[in-house]
This record gives C-alpha cells, sequence and structure tokens, in this order.
C-alpha cells in the first residue's frame, strides 16, 4: 500500500525525499516534512489506537498538540522508547517506528472492544471507583490489569543513551507562538534592537499561515511568513527557536521551553559539531523582561452521536493535511459547523479535487464571503443543521445530517444518511489560555466569541496577549494585534519601536458563530449513541450529565469524577465541551461554571528533559577526602555519609564485613589503627568574642578552657534536643577549631551564621569552613604514641602532652596540628595536615607503622569502638526529640552559665524533666551471639497481646570482637533506673531477642585507655 | 522561579541561590529563663501563616551567605522589598499590625 490519500500535488513536504517508517510492525513510506500523522494519514491508516476505557477503535483527529487520539509510543530499540508521543507533532525521520500504545491483541482486533461494546452502558463515571473498591486490598491487583488496558505507553527499561541540556536565558521579549501576530509581534519588538527570543513549538514558523488558503499582499501567506523569517535571521539580538514549547510560565516572568534539537532527525541525536555529542532535547529557563503570548486558537469539534469513529477530524486539520501535507484524508467530505471560518475546508477539498456531499451549518442563514463561495461552487449547504450522528465501525461511512434547535436542544426535522467518509466539523475556537492561568490567572468569558480569554489574572504575568488567543480571529487583526503587542513590549522594557508596515489582507464578509457545543439527538443524552467530550479518556456527554446529577457541582468534581481533561493532552480537545455540557445540565452560564485551573506542562516532557545533565555521575557531587587513592588501591569497601566516599572497613582477602571489623577492632584495641577522619566538619572560629559564642552555642562552659587544650561539646536546638557534637579546641585566645560531625557540617556552620547575624551582631566572631582543607588521620590504640613518636618532633610525653589538649609540630616532616582526643577509647592521636600534604603523610605513617602492625580501620570498626565506649553518634543515637539528659551527658551541661545558652530553656520545659522519657541506655543479649537490629522495638513484656506498648527502639548494635559478645545501645523509658531489668526485641519473624539493661559504656567504664 | 533581589549583593538572582528560612522578626527572648513554657512554647513554635503579606527570612546561600529579610505576598508571591537584618520593613499590612501581647521576660 503505498500512500493511498496522498495528493498528486501541493503541500510542504519534499517528494523527492521519500522516508521509510514502520507502524505497528507494518512498512510505510512517507516524505520529508510530514509529521508522522501526516504519514500515517496518508498511507490511509484508519485505526491509531484503541480508546482508554471502551476499547473503541480511534483514529487521528486534529494536527496539532491538542491530538487526543494517535498518542503513540515511539522507538526502535528498548533505550530509545518515547512514550505518549503525539504523532501530530512527530517530525517523520527515515526508520521512525511508533507503535499503539493500547489494543490486544492488536488495534483492528481488539478483544477489550468486545467488553467495551457489551459492557458500555455499564460502565459509566466512577465504574472503577464504584467497582473495583471492594476489598481494598485487590485495588493494586485491579490497578494492574486496568492501567495495562488501558495503556498509555510505557517507560524504557534500559538507559537513556541522548544527553539533554538546560539553558538559562534572559530577555526583553519573549514571544511565544510564530504564527501570525507572534512573528508580527517578534518582528516589532525585534527591531527595536530589543533582545527577543521567538518561540514555536512545530517544525518550522507560520502557524496557521502555513497552510491557509488566505493571501498576505495578494501572494500565498507563506512567502510573509518567509520573508519575516528571514529578516528575523539578520537582528543580532534575536534568538529564533522552533520545535520549542513553551511549556510552563512560573513565578516573576520565569517561563520553560522545551526545545527538540534533534527528534526530526532520528530517535538518538546525531553527532554534533566537531563530532561531539550533542544535546537531543534543551530546556531553557528563561527570564523574560515582557512575554507576548501568541498563542493561537484550538478548534473545538462538535459533539454529536458517534464521534469517536475514525474519520471524524477538526475542520481545521483537514484543511492542514490538505495544504501543508498534500495528504486527503477521505474521499467524500461532510462539514458540520456553527461558524465562517470552517468553510475554508470545503473549499480547500474542492481544490483538492475531492467531493463536499454537504455543509450543516446550524446557524439559520449565514451569508459570508466563505459561505457564498462555497455556494457558488454548487456544494449543498444545509442551514440549521448539524451532523447529528455518524454510521461505521472502523472508518465513518455514512453521516445523518438533521435540522437542529441549538437553543431548545431539539431535533427539528428526520434528516437524512448522508454517504462519506470523513466528517469534519467545527464548533468554534478555543484561545489556547493554559500558560496565562499558570500563576491562577483565571481566564474570562467572552460572549461574542463564544470562547475564554486569558484573564487579566492577578497582574502577575508580565503579558501582552495578541491574535488569536486575545480573541482576534481576522488575519489582518491578528498580524496588526501581534505588531502592536510587539511595540509595546519593546516600550515596556525599554526600547524604541517604529512604525513598520502591515501586509494587506483580502477583505470579505465574515459573520459570527452561534453557540453550538453538543449537538442535539432524538433521545435524551443519556440513551442516545454515545458523544465523546474528551475522546483519550472516553467522557462522554451522558457521563457529564450523569456527574451533575450525582451531585458533582464544582468543574473541578465534575473533572475529577469523569477524568474530563486528565490525559496526558490535558483536555486541549474537550474541556470547553464538557464546560458547556455541564453548565446547561445545571441550568447555569459558562462562566457561572467556570474552567478548571491549567497546570505545566502544556505538552508532556521527556524525563530526560526534565534531568538535563543532573543524571549519572552528575546526579549528585561526590566529595573524597585527600587519602581517596590509597584507600581505593588497597582494597576499601566505601559507605556514603552524605556526599563524601568513606572507607567502611578494609577487608583481606577472603574476609566478609564481620571478619575484616573483628580484625581491625582487635588490632585498635592490642595495637594500633589509622582511621581518616577528614570528612569531619572543622569550623575556624575567629575574633575576640568567639569564646562567648561558644558558650552560647554550646551547653557546655568555655570560658576556662585554655589555650591548648580541648574540649567535647554539645549543641542543641533552642527546643533543648540534640543537634550536633564534637571537639573544639582552643588554638588562640581568640581563635577556635570547632569539629562538627560529617553530616552535619554545613548545617552546624549555617547555625552559627544565623544567630551571629540575627541575634548576635554585637559579638565580634567570624566563622571559616575548613573541611576541606585539613585532612585528619586518626591513630589509636596502645601503640600510637610509639608510632607517632617515629615521625614527629613534637613531645609526646604522656605529661607534657596530656589527653584533651593538642600541639604544632612537624609530622613526617609537614607541619601538624596533633590533637589528642579519643572516639575509641584508646589512646589517640588525631594528626591534621594541610589537605595537599595528606596523602604523603598518611604513607609515611603507614610505614612507619609496619613494626606495629597498623591496621587503617574504616568507619564501621570506628563505630563499634565507639559503641563499645558508649559514645554516641548525633543523628544514630539521637532523632531530635532527645536531650542531654536523655542521653545520661547532663555532665555536658552548664547549668550555671550566665548567659541563656541554646538549648537551656528548652530543655527545662515541663516535658522534658519527666522521669520517664525515653533514655539512652546499653543492651546486653541475653544470647551473646545475638546482635539486635537497629531500629528495633522494645517492649517490657513480650507475652502481651499486639498492639504492644512499645518502649524504646535500639539505636546501634553491634557484635564485639574485644569483649566477645553482641551489645547495643537504644533508648528505652525510664531506662536510666532500669538497670539490670530485661528487655524484649519482638522481630518481625515471630523471634523474640531479651536483653538485659545495662550501662551505655561497656568497655573501659574508667577511661583508663584513653588517658595514659 | 522567584527573582530575588539580594540587599547585600545588590543583584536580583534566581531563587535556587537562597534558602527561606521561615518567619522574620521573632526576636530571640532576652531572658529566655523568665518566660513561661506557655510563652517560650510561642517563640519556639508558633508561626504566623498569613494569606498576604509575610515578612521572612531568606539566606543568600550559594552567595554571600548572608541573612536578609524579605516582604513576601504569599497569594502572588511577588516579593515587594529585601532589607538587611536590622532594619524594618516599609511594606506591612494596611491596619493589620496584630502583635501579639509581648510574653513576660520578653524585652526584646
Amino acid at each position: 500500500m503505498s500512500q493511498v490519500n496522498r495528493l498528486s500535488r501541493g503541500g510542504r513536504i519534499d517528494r523527492s525525499q521519500p522516508l521509510t517508517f514502520t507502524f505497528n510492525g507494518e512498512t510505510y513510506q512517507g516524505y520529508a516534512g510530514d509529521t508522522l500523522a501526516a504519514a500515517l494519514l496518508a498511507n490511509g491508516v484508519d485505526v491509531i489506537g484503541r480508546s482508554f476505557k471502551y476499547s473503541r477503535p480511534r483514529g487521528i483527529v486534529a494536527a496539532g498538540a491538542e491530538e487526543p487520539n494517535a498518542v503513540l509510543q515511539i522507538g526502535s530499540r528498548e533505550e530509545t522508547q518515547i512514550p505518549n508521543v503525539r504523532a501530530t507533532q512527530q517530525a517523520l525521520y527515515s526508520g521512525l517506528v511508533a507503535a499503539s500504545t493500547n489494543g490486544w491483541p492488536s488495534v483492528n482486533n481488539d478483544l477489550m472492544g468486545i467488553l467495551g461494546k457489551v459492557g458500555g452502558k455499564m460502565m459509566p463515571p466512577g465504574f472503577y471507583y464504584k467497582t473495583f473498591m471492594y476489598p481494598s486490598s485487590l485495588w493494586m491487583t485491579y490497578e494492574k490489569y486496568i492501567r495495562k488496558a488501558a495503556g498509555l505507553g510505557r517507560a524504557p527499561l534500559e538507559n537513556d543513551p541522548d544527553i539533554y541540556d538546560h539553558i538559562n536565558q534572559h530577555c526583553d521579549v519573549l514571544v511565544i507562538g510564530a504564527g501570525p501576530a507572534g512573528l508580527a509581534a517578534a518582528l516589532a519588538a525585534g527591531r527595536s534592537g530589543a533582545r527577543v527570543i521567538l518561540a514555536d513549538e512545530q517544525e518550522e514558523f507560520g502557524g496557521s499561515l502555513l497552510d491557509t488558503r488566505e493571501t498576505l499582499d495578494g501572494k500565498p501567506a507563506a512567502e510573509w511568513v518567509a520573508k519575516v523569517v528571514a529578516e528575523l535571521k539578520t537582528l543580532p539580538e534575536v534568538t529564533l527557536l522552533p520545535r520549542a514549547t513553551v511549556n510552563g510560565y512560573h513565578d516573576h516572568n520565569f517561563l520553560t521551553i522545551h526545545e527538540r534539537r534533534t527528534d526530526h532527525l532520528g530517535e538518538t541525536a546525531p553527532l554534533g559539531a566537531f563530532s561531539a555529542p550533542q544535546a537531543r532535547h534543551r530546556v531553557h529557563r528563561v527570564r523574560a523582561g515582557r512575554v507576548v503570548l501568541a498563542a493561537g486558537a484550538h478548534e473545538r469539534p462538535l459533539v454529536y452521536a458517534n464521534n469517536d469513529v475514525p474519520g471524524n477530524m477538526l475542520a481545521g486539520a483537514v484543511s492542514t493535511y490538505v495544504r501543508r501535507y498534500g495528504v486527503a484524508p477521505g474521499k467524500k467530505l461532510v462539514l458540520a459547523t456553527n461558524n465562517d471560518y470552517a468553510y475554508r475546508t470545503a473549499l480547500d477539498w474542492l481544490d483538492a479535487g475531492l467531493q463536499v456531499v454537504a455543509v450543516a451549518d446550524a446557524r439559520s442563514n449565514p451569508r459570508g464571503s466563505w459561505v457564498e463561495e462555497v455556494r457558488s461552487r454548487g456544494v449543498r449547504v444545509l442551514t440549521g443543521s448539524s451532523v447529528i450522528d455518524v454510521r461505521g465501525g472502523k472508518r465513518v461511512e455514512a453521516a445523518r445530517v438533521a435540522a437542529i434547535d441549538p437553543v431548545a436542544m431539539k431535533v427539528t426535522s428526520p434528516g437524512e444518511w448522508l454517504d462519506c467518509d470523513l466528517v469534519a466539523s467545527s464548533g468554534g475556537y478555543s484561545p489556547v489560555v493554559h500558560l496565562a492561568s499558570h500563576l491562577g490567572g483565571r481566564p474570562e468569558w467572552r460572549e461574542d466569541i463564544l470562547a475564554f480569554v486569558p484573564g487579566e489574572g492577578n497582574g502577575l504575568q508580565k503579558r501582552i496577549d495578541a491574535g488569536a488567543v486575545n480573541g482576534v480571529f481576522k488575519l489582518g487583526d491578528v498580524i496588526a494585534n501581534g505588531f502592536e503587542a510587539g511595540v509595546k513590549a519593546a516600550a515596556e522594557t525599554g526600547f524604541k519601536a517604529t512604525a513598520g508596515d502591515l501586509p494587506r489582507t483580502e477583505k470579505r464578509v465574515e459573520e459570527a458563530a452561534i453557540a453550538l457545543f453538543q449537538v442535539p439527538h432524538e433521545k435524551p443524552t443519556a440513551r442516545a449513541p454515545k458523544q465523546f467530550v474528551d475522546l483519550q479518556n472516553d467522557v462522554t456527554a451522558a457521563g457529564i450529565e450523569l456527574a451533575t446529577r450525582e451531585g458533582f457541582e464544582s468543574v473541578e468534581h465534575v473533572k475529577r469524577y469523569t477524568a474530563l481533561g486528565f490525559g496526558t493532552d490535558q483536555g486541549k480537545l474537550g474541556n470547553i465541551n464538557g464546560l458547556a455540557i455541564a453548565a446547561r445540565s445545571m441550568g447555569i452560564s459558562i462562566p457561572q461554571m467556570g474552567t478548571t485551573m491549567f497546570r505545566p506542562n502544556y505538552t508532556p516532557v521527556t524525563f530526560g528533559a526534565v534531568a538535563g545533565r543532573h543524571c549519572g555521575h552528575l546526579f549528585e557531587p561526590k566529595r573524597y577526602t585527600a587519602m581517596q587513592a590509597w584507600h581505593v588501591a588497597n582494597g576499601a569497601e566505601f559507605e556514603d555519609v552524605g556526599q563524601w566516599k568513606r572507607p567502611w572497613y578494609f577487608p583481606k582477602k577472603g574476609e566478609d564485613l564481620h571478619a575484616a571489623v573483628a580484625r581491625e577492632c582487635l588490632a585498635v584495641r592490642n595495637s594500633v589503627g589509622i582511621l581518616d577522619a577528614s570528612t569531619l566538619g572543622k569550623i575556624d572560629i575567629q575574633g575576640p568574642d568567639a569564646r562567648e559564642f561558644l558558650n552560647r552555642v554550646y551547653t557546655n562552659a568555655w570560658t576556662k578552657l585554655d589555650v591548648g587544650k580541648a574540649r567535647y561539646g554539645l549543641m542543641c536546638k533552642e527546643d533543648g534536643m540534640v543537634f550536633d557534637d564534637g571537639v573544639t579546641a582552643c588554638l588562640a585566645d581568640n581563635h577556635f577549631l570547632m569539629t562538627t560531625t560529617t553530616g552535619g557540617a554545613a548545617r552546624v556552620l549555617q547555625w552559627l551564621e544565623l544567630y551571629h547575624q540575627t541575634e548576635w551582631p554585637e559579638l565580634k566572631v567570624y566563622f571559616t569552613s575548613v573541611t576541606d582543607h585539613w585532612a585528619t588521620m586518626t591513630l589509636s590504640g596502645p601503640n600510637s604514641r610509639k608510632l607517632l613518636a617515629e615521625v614527629t618532633d613534637i613531645d609526646l610525653d604522656k605529661d607534657g602532652f596530656p589527653f584533651m589538649t593538642w600541639k604544632e609540630g612537624n609530622v613526617a616532616g609537614v607541619p601538624a596540628r596533633v590533637f589528642r582526643i579519643s572516639f575509641t577509647g584508646e589512646l589517640s592521636y588525631e594528626v591534621n595536615v594541610q589537605a595537599d600534604y595528606a596523602l604523603g603523610v598518611w604513607e609515611k605513617l603507614i610505614e612507619a607503622g609496619k613494626k606495629y602492625d597498623l591496621t587503617p580501620y574504616g568507619t564501621e570498626t570506628m563505630h563499634v569502638l565507639r559503641a563499645e565506649k558508649g559514645f554516641i553518634i548525633v543523628g544514630q543515637d539521637t532523632d531530635a526529640s532527645v536531650t542531654p539528659d536523655d542521653l545520661n551527658m547532663g555532665w555536658c551541661v552548664g547549668r550555671t552559665k550566665p548567659f541563656s545558652w541554646i538549648g537551656w530553656r528548652g530543655m527545662n520545659r515541663e516535658d522534658c524533666l519527666r522521669e520517664d522519657r525515653k533514655q539512652l541506655v546499653g543492651l546486653k543479649p541475653i544470647d551473646p551471639l545475638k546482635v539486635l537490629p537497629e531500629g528495633a522495638q522494645l517492649v517490657f513484656d513480650p507475652k502481651q497481646s499486639i498492639p504492644m506498648t512499645m518502649v524504646g527502639h535500639v539505636t546501634s548494635s553491634y557484635m564485639s570482637a574485644t569483649m566477645g559478645h553482641s551489645f547495643a545501645m537504644a533508648v528505652v523509658k525510664g531506662g536510666l533506673k532500669r538497670m539490670g531489668e530485661r528487655v524484649f526485641a519482638p522481630l518481625a519473624d515471630g523471634s523474640v531477642i531479651e536483653a538485659e539493661i545495662v550501662s551505655s559504656v561497656f568497655y573501659d567504664p574508667k577511661g583508663e585507655r584513653q588517658n595514659v | 522561579m522567584l527573582h530575588i533581589f539580594c540587599p547585600h549583593c545588590g543583584e536580583l538572582r534566581s531563587e535556587e541561590e537562597f534558602h527561606a528560612a521561615g518567619q522574620a522578626h521573632i526576636a530571640r527572648p532576652l531572658d529566655p529563663n523568665a518566660c513561661t513554657d506557655e510563652e517560650w512554647g510561642d517563640y519556639l513554635f508558633f508561626r504566623d501563616n498569613p494569606r498576604g503579606l509575610h515578612h521572612e527570612l531568606w539566606l543568600h546561600a550559594a552567595g554571600c551567605r548572608k541573612y536578609f529579610n524579605a516582604t513576601r505576598h504569599t497569594i502572588s508571591y511577588e516579593i515587594l522589598e529585601t532589607y538587611k537584618i536590622g532594619e524594618k520593613p516599609s511594606v506591612t499590612e494596611a491596619g493589620g499590625s496584630e502583635k501579639k501581647p509581648v510574653a513576660k521576660g520578653v524585652t526584646a
């Protein structure tokens, strides 16, 4: 079959460039310049898919973004699959592979269609809600099959091979739409020297001018388009973006444009300049001074019985296919209209040498110029009439035209069946108000044009409307309106536009339309054959009437009950008809009914475009310490701590996590281990009031901390709950180095800044993050002093350099600060050197440590060792509901500090003083081999009935190689007074772990090992 | 995406450089210990949620790292002014200065 519907001449296609493509496995041919929809119609493909709910055969209806049926799956390979592509907006390329998204086993022989036919009457709105509600546990099962049957495409299972870009743009004037109004606006604004972006969703600029039969300056309108585009290209401040849909109009005149840069070239982007990969889509993030909205209008179809049978199309779409693509989607046309403009379709059809069976005009006495021209060419024009019903299965076979009274909603003559294969209808034009509504602006109804236009809104959009979107439909007026908008936009952004010459248009009489949305039928709507309003979601006029009868009176409720406008097309075609039907059904006016809200995006956007470059290794920054290369070379397994990659453990051959951690723990306890602690947050604090500031943000006192000493501190929020901890050292009287948790570094710095900038600006103190400047390596274990002594000039004598002090000197030949602090309970030195020296220092320590069997250890061993000592990890053993007293760390609270420091008042609230608060304790499982799962809930009585009274949970839990048994930390209600009592952890598998409440300090409770 | 004028940098910058930090002008009581639990709870937990003008604290997080205030309309999202910490807003809700009674011990 070769392009049976292709006209022998005409159209903007390149007949010298045939392109082969497949649809549902069949191979077809089209031409360069075709859309996929045009090529399918050229090949006589009537059935494009099955409908959402009733599985009725559906064909192409429209030629643009409003297409509800031809929503296809594109892609020849798994990784290039794209769902929900509108065939009307997809340029044809060689090798394109398209498929219907529903219909099983095929769109032409669909099993669900039989169900739809049989069950149609039994599937009113709310059918799914009403039928599949019970038992609710089965909804998940139902849903899976319902979704599969409904079918709206599927996501690819493999990674997208293409790249996508985001780009920030700033312009004086953004012109949305390059039809007659938009081109004129861009020309006017561009000539003024303003920076202009002109964006249009179609393959080429021109909009309706690309297929209109109207002339400009006596020549085909497309010639004027070419002239204007040529001039725009010469203007250096003008950016032209075809294939670019302005999808969202956001706050403060920020708009997003989805530009499809290579979708017309193939399913993946070809290599670009210098053979480099190029972005397939680009999202422009535009901050615009002024926006000229020239988005045009969508034609509304009429709602008559069986208006969904393939072969029912929009009148304007028929003209587009004939004139722009040289495709006649049928042979014998019946046209139904309520306005003058649709008569152009009859003339275009006649010019193509095809038969117009009849025009049914709902108006009683139309006398416009185009009407008379159609009459003069011998076409039968039936006035006061409309198409009320259509016959046909997979293709229109006949249309019944009868006299109607649209006000009384009555059919006034028996009518007659007219043989035809195409019914084109036009119910008037709906301005594309979507973008104007994105910030909440309500469209306003204009009775004179029977349409909603963008409202003034709330004045949030610096926007000027032009052309059809503004309710201006006559071509000459549209261009003048656009030009005026461009001049105004330029002037409002500080540019002076010069007067321009407008092209001459034809003079003719145009008459107004009359209101007609749903066409009457002899039977009441509920009994008449289905009259579809929203084709994508199978919403019928009867369904909308039912919704209003069942009490869904708000337009938003009607929408949700019937699913009107819920599809990927957002009801571009059906919304206004639906509103009109709901309004009539309730006896109110359309403006009283109001519209639903439009949200970004205007058309579907691929996830690739949304993600841009923020995917793969660029999804999130990764932070490495200066010793990363050594860790990798020595086989470390890594753990994510915030954005940091930290060594988790260093397995030797054949070791698993547990074996490695046991070995690392014993090495630290018995000899010496080394940990990369560089990720700890470090904040350099300087200024005469630094000490006072520390007094206010830490729970404990800092007044008497001498130079050379270090102290552990807890930080609380105002509510008295612990939010960070760490050791701060006094470097000089006005100079401190604060350490924070790895994950809390940025948060703590911001917290300090908040209080300094907003509460205590009089304090002279400055904060600088130095986390990345200093690398930290911790030597821990009884042999750490001997090891360090070999590589440093610092005197490590235990009295001269005692616990909780620091010294400056050289380590491995590099200036270093060495802190005697310990997170393991062992004799420890934290060596800090400038990060760029760190790897060398680390390697020298490793070398010097060989004779002590120096063992590198990771975060897991660190966790076990600190837990054996009962040292908390903020965020693991605390959860923003834990006070220092809850942690049994009252020793760290300066109860007599003069200034009411952050947290003091909060932790003295009545609730914080309760004795039965959850308190941190140690747990010793009765079975020493059983390790409690972290997070396990605890109960006092495991025999109680479910739901049990939970009294706390396990916060940290490990097997201790040092002690030879499992142990845990947990918060337990009143736990500090329950030492020796039992708690139970009932687990999901039915087993119960019993444990004894003990002190959270398991190992070396007197701290003798760290203080030697 | 909001367009916010940083009063420290003197430039209009995009929202993604900023963090919102809640309601502005909530001074920490000078003597927290003199507050009742209820007063302290008010200071700590209760915030206005106006339909209309809202004075907010913002942080130019990916910029100068300074805090500042903004008067923003919560319906339109229009930002009517930004001003430094310590300054008073020049745009306020007409007649709507419904100041909460000052808690005991709160002298700020």
